[in-house]
């Protein structure tokens, strides 16, 4: 059984999976309940673009370019979002196709060495001594603000405006919570996929909701979900051939979610009972 | 002692000025009714007392010992998504933050402190209930506890019985009358002229001209106020103002 641990590759993909399984579930649960989540889905679609037109450029590492591009994306897409507009939702969703097609027509430019179907579906193969260093630190970094800061968090999260009036620079907390989503996206992206990282932010918060009533406990179990879908969706990928790895995540997340809700209505209809 | 003194304030959002040259002042102990028609400027005047709407000219003062992040608010609207997973207590203890630079815990002294405001405004049975499935009452009470968590000293709010029940609003301007008889002072917005004149010291009117400070019962007998209220009103010099009443009927 523990033989899948003799493969290098697996070792990494174990430890960056884990390590941003913490991170999207921790970022996760601001983003859901502040009605971000479309900000997720933006980021990996900017990231992707960003990936592919710095391999097209051939730089070494194309996660140098995609950073920056993507914190700054995350930027301003939380602008777009705070002022409330009508049209954030569709403005977002410009800018990811956008985005997304610029990376397609790059990507299919004769004599480029892109591998569009894993930039999608993301590899475990994609996974490198560069992404452990930088899923380390990031999760020291966001797991350090989450301790430290974790009443202020909460209380921007439940009422910005009450927040603010008791002196808490809540801007610094949304683009602090922006720029860790984005390197979160843009670290996880190439081993989950660009169409499927999003679901790992958003379906932990969402699962948890369903059953956990307190700011606390949807935390601690979307954490836990996180890890549980990642760890599941790793083992399975490798004892089954050709199954991509962040698809079978999603797949996981999306059974939990659902025996989660179904565990909610019997808990409901028990109360009135 | 006077609190809270403000001198011809002037507010306004990006460069616009809504509320211009206004002064009152609040002295401790006192209850403050700010009313006013719809779009006046209330809620820009709370925000510029919160520091959070800066000021174009003018001075607000605050005395020693109270400053803008130690004032216990409780916004207009409660914009609390209907699915927020957070319990009554997490909320109250959200209310110490401006005394706390970080950490994951509260302590000793502020959770035995949230204990005893909690059964002050009547919430202890639901300490551990999920707020978004609480009444409108019960979550005003929960957001009042969070406010005075953060000070005794001076509350503000604004509207805070928008979208009760007649009963809640009584019940919940009987605490605050009740809290304003314990010493702290009080500054509320409201729409509800006759119940906020019940239980008001002191009126701020901000019309769309002109605006008007005094005493509640200077505000009854002023040009602004002395449509309000006919009947009713204690004092001697009043009699003429029931006879006009009976006259009139
Ligand atoms: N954030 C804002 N930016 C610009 N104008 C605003 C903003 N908020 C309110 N206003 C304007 O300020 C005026 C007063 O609003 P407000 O203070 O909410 O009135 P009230 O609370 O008395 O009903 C309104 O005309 C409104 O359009
Ligand atoms: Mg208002």
């Amino acid at each position: 059984m523990l033989d899948i641990f003799s493969y290098s590759f697996m070792v990494n993909a174990f430890i960056v999976g884990v390590l941003i399984a913490v991170c999207c579930a921790l970022l996760g649960v601001v983003l859901v309940l502040k009605r971000y989540s479309m900000i997720g889905d933006g980021l990996s679609h900017v990231g992707f673009g960003a990936l592919s037109v710095a391999a097209v450029l051939n730089f070494s590492t194309p996660l140098y370019i995609a950073l920056p591009v993507v914190m700054l994306a995350a930027y301003f897409l939380l602008r777009i979002t705070e002022k409330g507009r009508v049209n954030a939702d569709a403005a977002i969703a410009l800018i990811s196709s956008s985005a997304l097609a610029i990376g397609v027509f790059v990507a299919s430019i004769n004599g480029t060495n892109i591998d569009l179907q894993q930039y999608m579906f993301g590899s475990i193969l994609a996974v490198g001594q560069n992404d452990i260093i930088i899923s380390v630190v990031l999760t020291v970094l966001v797991l350090a603000v989450y301790i430290l800061f974790y009443n202020k968090i909460f209380a921007v999260t439940f009422d910005e405006g009450f927040a603010r009036a008791t002196g808490i620079h809540t801007s610094v907390y949304n683009i602090a919570v922006s720029v860790l989503t984005a390197v979160t996206i843009v670290v996880g992206m190439r081993m989950l996929g660009t169409l499927l990282i999003s679901a790992l932010i958003i379906f932990p918060a969402l699962t948890s909701m369903r059953l956990c009533k307190r700011f606390i406990t949807v935390v601690i179990s979307s954490v836990i979900v996180s890890v549980f879908c990642v760890i599941a969706g790793l083992f399975t990928s490798f004892y089954f051939d050709d199954v991509p790895v962040g698809a079978t995540i999603v797949i996981y997340n999306l059974a939990i979610f659902l025996l989660f809700t179904c565990l909610s209505f019997i808990a409901k209809f028990s109360k009135k009972k | 002692m006077s609190l809270l003194k403000v001198q011809n304030l002037s507010l306004g959002y990006e460069g616009k000025v809504i509320v211009s040259d206004i002064s009152f002042t609040v002295n401790e102990g006192d209850f403050l009714s700010i009313i006013g028609e719809n779009g006046t400027g209330k809620t820009t005047l709370v925000k510029g007392l919160l520091g959070l709407v800066s000021k174009h000219s003018g001075e607000i003062r605050l005395s020693e010992g109270v400053s803008q992040s130690h004032i216990g608010y409780l916004g207009q609207k409660n914009l609390v998504s209907k699915d927020f997973p957070a319990s009554v207590y997490e909320i109250v203890m959200s209310g110490f933050l401006n005394s706390k630079r970080f950490g994951l815990f509260y302590t000793k002294k502020q959770k035995q402190e949230a204990t005893a405001l909690m059964e002050r405004v009547g919430i202890t049975k639901l300490r551990n209930r999920t707020f978004s499935e609480l009444s409108g009452g019960q979550q005003q009470r929960v957001l009042l506890c969070r406010a005075l968590c953060a000070t005794t000293k001076l509350i503000l709010l604004d509207e805070p019985t928008t979208g009760l029940d007649p009963i809640a609003t009584s019940e919940f301007y009987s605490l605050l009358s009740e809290l304003n008889k314990e010493g702290v002072t009080v500054i509320m917005v409201s729409h509800d002229v006759t119940g906020a004149i019940k239980m008001s010291s002191h009126i701020f009117y901000l019309g769309k001209t002109e605006s008007f400070f005094g005493s509640t019962h200077q505000y009854l007998h002023s040009n602004v106020g002395k449509d309000i209220m006919l009947q009713g009103c204690p004092c001697d010099s009043c009699a003429h103002k029931e006879k006009e009443v009976k006259q009139n009927a």
